[in-house]
C-alpha cells in the first residue's frame, strides 16, 4: 500500500528560521567578516552577497568522544602485503586516525577548513546599515532594486473588480448588441415595410394567411433580438495599471577627501561608509550614476578609487584646491541640465587657515548653483577649525541643499542625509 | 541468472528440473513488456513501478509499514537534510548549519545530494528527488520503501525501542513546545538549554530498559502534571540536606547509588536549578535520542538489507522483462558506486563502507546457504544449505552490526575484503598487524570488527558517579577507560555545557580499569576561563 505525493509545491524555505537562528548566533563573527568586505569593496559594488568564513572549532558542537591515542584495535579493509606479526611504523599525523571509525561521517567538512557559506544582497546590506543606524523605512528603500510606478495603460480584458471601466464596459456591450442584432433587425426592417405594404392594399385585397405569417416573422425576429444579452462578461474592460520603471536621468556623485598625513585608515574608512551610502541612494534614484574620486592635499587630482581610499600622501591642505577642480570638471564634464550633481566631502577639519574662506566662496559661487545637494562630514573628535566655521555660514543661505556634520563613529553619518532622505520620501508619497 | 523471481514453492521445482521446457515456459509467461523505455519519470509510471517492485517484495515476504512517497525537489531535500530527515522539528541554529554547509556546498557541485531520505514512521515517509531519472526513482522505491520499512518493522532494536507510529505526533508536541518556550523564555534562554542538552545528547539513552511509547495527546497532558511533580521532587532532594548534619563526615553513601549512564536522565530528575521547561526540553532531546539509538546500532544491517534487496528486487523485475538493458546498466552503474570500498591506504578511505560491508554480508548469507562450500559446512553448520529467505529473515530481526558481524562474517568474505585487524598501541613505535585473512586469523578479525561496531566500545563510557549532596552540591562523573582510550580535546566544552545544566561544580575523572584517575576536567563557576587567564596576561 503506497500513495505518492507530490510535494513540489510546498514551501521549500523550511529551513529559513533555522538558517536565521545560526545567523543569530554567528552575528559578531558576520559582521566582521562584511566590515571587511566593505573595506575591500569599490564602493560601487555593494550590491552582491558576500562569503562568511568562520572558524570551524566556534562552530562546533562539542561531545564527548575519544580522543588520539591508547591501546586500540581497528580493522582495515585492502590488505595488500602483511603478514599476521608483521610490524610497521605509525603513519605521521595522527596514529591509526580516530578509532571512533565509521558512522561518524563529519558534515563539518574536512579538518580545520572554515566553515564557509553565502550571504545574499539584501542580508549583506543589512549588516552594513547597522552600523549606520539607518530608519527602518530607508532600509527598505535602499533595498528595493526596482523603483517602479504604477501607471494608466489604456483597458484590458481582465483585472480586478476595484478596476472595473464602467462606460467602457457599456459602451462595448452596446456595440455588440447591435453587432450581433444587425443582421436580425435589416431582416426585420425589410418584413415591416413588406407588411406595411401589404396592409396599405385594399381590404379584399389583403392576404390575412400573409399577414399573419409576417406577423409572426416580426415577432420571430423581435424575440431573438431581444435574446441577446445586455451584457455579457466579454464586455467588461477593466482599467489597465501597469509598473513602469521611475523616469530615469543620470548622476554624478564628486567623491572628495583630504589625503593628507593627518587622515588615518580608520578616517577613511569611515568616510568610505559615508560614501556608500550617498553612493547607493543615488543608484535607487538615477539609472546611471557616476562617481568622480577627487583627493586633495596641497593640491587636488582625479584618481581612481583605489587611489582615493588606499594610497598615501604627506604634506599640508589646500581645501579649496579641490573644490576649484570639482567645478573645473562640473564645467567641462557634466552640463547641470543634464545631470544631477551630488557632492561628498569628507576630511578631519584640517585646513590652511587662509583658505577656509576661500572654500566656502567656492562653495557658494562655482558649486552649489550647479549641485542637487552637498555634504560634508567631518570626522574628528577635535575642536571645530576655521573650515567648519566657513561651511556655517552656508548653511543659512543654502537651505536643506548643504549638510554638514561632525561624527566620530559610523552611526553619526545617517543625520547628515536624513533631510536629503526625507525629502526623498515625501516626494514619493505625494 | 536466478530462478527465484516467485516465492520459494516454485523456486524449488525450478532449481530440481532445470530442464529446457520449464525454463522456456516460466520465461514466455513472466516475459512482460517493459514498464518504460526513456528515462523520463511520471507519476503514474512511479505508481506503475510501486506496484510491481511491492508485488516482488511480497513474494520475498518483506513486510513494510505503508508507504508514504514524497517527490520534492532539491532545495526540499537540503530542508530535509538539515533536520537529520525528519518531516517537523523545532528550530535550532545548528540546523541552519547544517543547512548552509548542505546548501553551499550542493551549490558548488562539491557533492550532490541522496538520493533519498526514509523516516521510521508509520506510514514510513521516503523522499524521491525530482531530478532523478526513473531509474534512479526505482531505485529509490526498491531500496527505501521496501529494504529499509521492512527493517524498521522487522528488527527487534527498531521494535523495541522505537514507535513508528507516534513519532510524527512527538515532533508536533515538540516543536510546539520549544517554540512556547522561546516565547516565553526568550532565544538565548532555550538556545543555551537546547545546545547543552545536545552535547550529551548520546548519554541519554537508555540501553537495557525499553521506554514507554510515547503519543502528543498523552504528552501534553503528563507533561502540565510532569513539571510540577518533578519539581517538587527535586526539591524535597534537597530540602533533606542540613537537618543531617551528622552525616557531613565521609558518608559511604553515595547519591546516585548505582552511577547512572543516562546522563540526560539523571540531569531532568535531579540537577537543582533547572526550571521546569528545561527540564521538558532535556526530556525532548532524550526522547529524539532514544529515537536514533537503533538506527546508530544497525547502520551496516539496515543499509545493507536495504542494498541487498533494492538489488534484488530490481534484479527479479529485469528478469521479468519489466525493465530494459538500458535501466539496468544505469542502476547497476550507480549500484556499484554506493558499494565501492576504497582500501585502507586509498585517498579516499573514510573506514569501512557500512554499504559494502552489509550488502556482501547479505548476499553471502544467501550464498552460503544456496551453494555451501566445506568451509562454509564447517563454519555455518546451521545455515549451509538451509532455506534463504528464512535465514535472512531471521538475521534481519534478531542482530544488531555488532552480533550480526559476530555471527555471519564468513572466511570468504574476509578474504574477499582482504580485512586485517591492527593494535595500535601509544606506548610502542610500531602499529602492529594482529591479523588478517588467514586461517589463524579469522576469529580475531571477525571479533575485532564486531567490536568496532558495539556502541559502547565507540563512545567513551561516562556515568555519573556522585553528587556531593551534603557540601557544596558539585557533581562527579567518572570516565571509566576502555583500551586507555583519552578523552577527545573538546571535553572541557561540554563540561562546561553540563555546568550549565547543572548550576553547581561538575568534575570528570578519567579511570582506568585499576580505579586510578588518570586525568581530570572540571568546570566551576569562579574559576576564569583559560581565555580569560590569557587576556589577564
Amino acid at each position: 500500500m503506497s500513495y505518492i505525493i507530490d510535494r513540489r509545491l510546498n514551501g521549500k524555505n523550511k529551513s529559513m528560521v533555522n538558517r536565521q537562528r545560526f545567523l543569530r548566533r554567528y552575528k559578531s563573527h558576520i559582521k566582521r567578516a562584511v566590515t571587511d568586505a566593505v573595506n575591500q569593496r569599490s564602493i560601487t559594488d555593494m550590491e552582491r552577497g558576500e562569503k562568511i568564513s568562520i572558524p570551524t572549532r566556534d562552530t562546533a558542537e562539542p561531545v564527548f568522544g575519544h580522543g588520539e591515542g591508547g591501546n586500540r584495535q581497528r580493522v582495515l579493509p585492502g590488505n595488500k602485503e602483511f603478514n599476521a606479526g608483521d610490524k610497521v611504523l605509525r603513519p605521521k599525523g595522527g596514529g591509526g586516525g580516530g578509532g571512533s571509525g565509521e558512522g561518524q561521517a563529519s558534515n563539518q567538512g574536512e579538518g580545520d577548513d572554515d566553515f564557509s557559506f553565502f550571504i545574499s544582497k539584501e542580508e549583506f546590506l543589512d549588516y552594513v546599515f547597522e552600523d549606520l543606524a539607518l530608519p527602518n523605512l530607508l532600509k527598505k528603500t535602499l533595498n528595493d532594486t526596482d523603483a517602479v510606478e504604477y501607471r494608466r495603460a489604456g483597458y484590458t480584458a481582465s483585472g480586478t473588480a476595484n478596476n472595473l471601466a464602467i462606460v467602457k464596459s457599456m459602451r462595448s456591450a452596446q456595440a455588440r448588441r447591435i453587432a450581433l442584432s444587425a443582421s436580425s433587425r435589416r431582416k426585420l426592417k425589410a418584413l415591416k415595410i413588406e407588411l406595411e405594404d401589404e396592409e396599405s392594399k385594399d381590404t379584399d385585397l389583403i392576404n390575412p394567411i400573409k399577414v399573419k405569417d409576417l406577423n409572426a416573422q416580426i415577432k420571430k425576429l423581435e424575440d431573438k433580438i431581444k435574446k441577446i444579452p445586455f451584457i455579457d462578461t466579454f464586455d467588461i474592460k477593466y482599467r489597465n495599471i501597469i509598473k513602469e520603471p521611475v523616469p530615469s536621468s543620470k548622476a554624478v556623485m564628486f567623491c572628495v577627501m583630504d589625503v593628507s598625513g593627518s587622515m588615518t585608515q580608520q578616517i577613511k574608512d569611515m568616510a568610505k561608509r559615508f560614501y556608500i551610502l550617498l553612493y547607493l541612494f543615488l543608484q535607487r534614484n538615477y539609472e546611471k550614476t557616476e562617481v568622480v574620486f577627487i583627493r586633495h592635499h596641497t593640491s587636488a587630482k582625479e584618481v581612481s578609487e583605489e587611489d582615493f581610499f588606499y594610497s598615501r600622501e604627506t604634506g599640508g591642505t589646500i581645501v579649496s584646491s579641490a573644490l576649484e577642480l570639482m567645478g573645473n570638471i562640473i564645467e567641462e564634464r557634466y552640463n547641470p541640465a543634464e545631470w544631477n550633481i551630488y557632492g561628498a566631502q569628507a576630511s578631519d577639519g584640517d585646513n590652511w587657515d587662509d583658505d577656509s574662506p576661500h572654500c566656502a566662496e567656492v562653495l557658494r559661487q562655482r558649486i552649489m548653483p550647479s549641485t542637487q545637494y552637498f555634504a560634508y562630514i567631518e570626522i574628528t573628535p577635535n575642536a571645530h577649525q576655521a573650515l567648519w566655521r566657513a561651511y556655517e555660514n552656508l548653511q543659512g543661505p543654502l537651505g536643506d541643499r548643504f549638510a554638514m556634520e561632525q561624527i566620530s563613529n559610523a552611526s553619526e553619518i545617517f543625520p547628515v542625509f536624513r533631510d536629503l532622505f526625507s525629502r526623498k520620501q515625501v516626494k514619493e508619497a505625494g | 541468472m536466478n530462478n527465484d523471481k516467485s516465492p520459494k514453492s516454485t523456486d524449488k521445482i525450478n532449481s530440481d528440473s532445470l530442464d529446457k521446457e520449464t525454463l522456456d515456459d516460466s520465461a514466455s509467461n513472466n516475459r512482460r513488456e517493459p514498464l518504460s523505455t526513456g528515462s523520463e519519470w511520471t507519476f503514474e509510471l512511479l505508481e506503475t513501478y510501486d506496484r510491481e517492485i511491492a508485488r516482488i517484495a511480497k513474494g520475498y515476504r518483506l513486510d513494510t509499514y505503508p508507504n508514504q512517497i514524497e517527490v520534492i525537489t532539491a532545495e526540499q531535500m537540503m530542508d530535509a537534510y538539515a533536520s537529520v530527515g525528519m518531516p517537523i522539528s523545532y528550530h535550532h541554529w545548528s540546523y541552519g548549519k547544517h543547512f548552509l554547509h548542505t546548501q553551499t556546498n550542493y551549490q558548488r557541485g562539491q557533492m550532490g545530494l541522496a538520493y533519498e531520505i526514509v523516516i521510521n514512521s508509520d506510514p514510513c515517509i521516503a523522499y524521491l528527488m525530482e531530478e532523478n531519472t526513473i531509474t534512479m526513482q526505482a531505485l529509490v522505491i526498491a531500496h527505501a520503501c521496501y529494504g529499509h520499512n521492512s527493517f524498521f518493522k522487522g528488527n527487534y532494536l527498531f521494535r523495541t525501542w522505537t514507535d513508528a507510529s507516534a513519532i510524527i505526533d512527538y515532533l508536533v508536541f515538540a516543536k510546539k513546545y520549544i517554540k512556547d518556550c522561546e516565547e516565553l523564555h526568550g532565544l538565548d534562554a532555550v538556545e543555551e538549554t537546547l545546545d547543552a542538552a545536545h552535547a550529551l545528547m548520546n548519554y541519554g539513552v537508555d540501553r537495557y530498559k525499553r521506554p514507554r511509547p510515547i503519543s502528543t495527546f498523552e504528552e501534553k497532558e503528563r507533561q502540565k502534571n510532569r513539571e510540577k511533580i518533578l519539581q517538587e521532587q527535586v526539591n524535597d532532594l534537597w530540602r533533606t540536606i542540613p537537618s543531617t548534619e551528622k552525616s557531613t563526615k565521609e558518608s559511604t553513601t553515595r547519591f546516585p547509588e548505582e552511577p547512572q549512564e543516562n546522563i540526560l536522565y539523571f540531569l531532568e530528575k535531579n540537577a537543582p536549578l533547572l526550571l521546569p521547561w528545561q527540564r521538558e526540553i532535556l526530556r525532548i532531546v532524550r526522547k529524539l535520542a532514544q529515537y536514533f539509538y537503533p538506527q546508530r546500532q544497525t547502520q551496516v544491517m539496515n543499509e545493507g538489507w536495504a542494498t541487498f534487496w533494492h538489488y534484488t528486487l530490481l534484479n527479479t523485475m529485469y528478469d521479468e522483462g519489466l525493465v530494459t538493458d538500458g535501466f539496468m546498466m544505469e542502476f547497476l552503474q550507480s549500484h556499484t558506486s554506493v558499494v565501492y570500498q576504497p582500501a585502507f591506504d586509498s585517498p579516499y578511505f573514510n573506514g569501512i563502507n557500512p554499504y559494502t560491508l552489509g550488502f556482501n554480508m547479505m548476499c553471502d548469507i544467501r550464498r552460503i546457504c544456496e551453494h555451501p562450500t566445506d568451509e562454509d559446512k564447517e563454519w555455518f553448520p546451521d545455515i549451509a544449505g538451509s532455506d534463504w529467505l528464512d535465514t535472512l529473515h531471521f538475521a534481519m530481526q534478531n542482530f544488531k552490526d555488532e552480533s550480526f558481524v559476530l555471527q555471519y562474517l564468513s572466511p570468504k568474505l574476509m578474504r574477499d575484503l582482504k580485512l586485517f585487524s591492527i593494535l595500535d598501541d601509544d606506548k610502542k613505535m610500531h602499529i602492529e598487524i594482529d591479523a588478517i585473512h588467514d586461517e589463524t586469523g579469522y576469529k580475531t578479525v571477525r571479533k575485532n570488527l564486531s567490536k568496532q561496531y558495539d556502541l559502547s566500545q565507540r563512545e567513551p563510557n561516562i556515568q555519573v558517579y556522585n553528587v556531593d549532596v551534603t557540601g557544596d552540591r558539585s557533581l562527579t562523573l567518572h570516565h571509566y577507560r576502555n583500551d586507555n582510550m583519552p578523552l577527545s580535546g573538546n571535553t572541557e566544552e561540554v563540561i562546561k555545557h553540563l555546568h550549565t545544566l547543572w548550576g553547581f561544580d561538575v568534575f570528570l575523572h578519567s579511570v582506568n580499569p585499576e580505579g586510578k584517575t588518570i586525568k581530570s576536567y572540571s568546570c566551576s563557576e569562579s574559576k576564569p576561563t583559560p581565555e580569560e587567564l590569557n587576556l589577564e596576561i
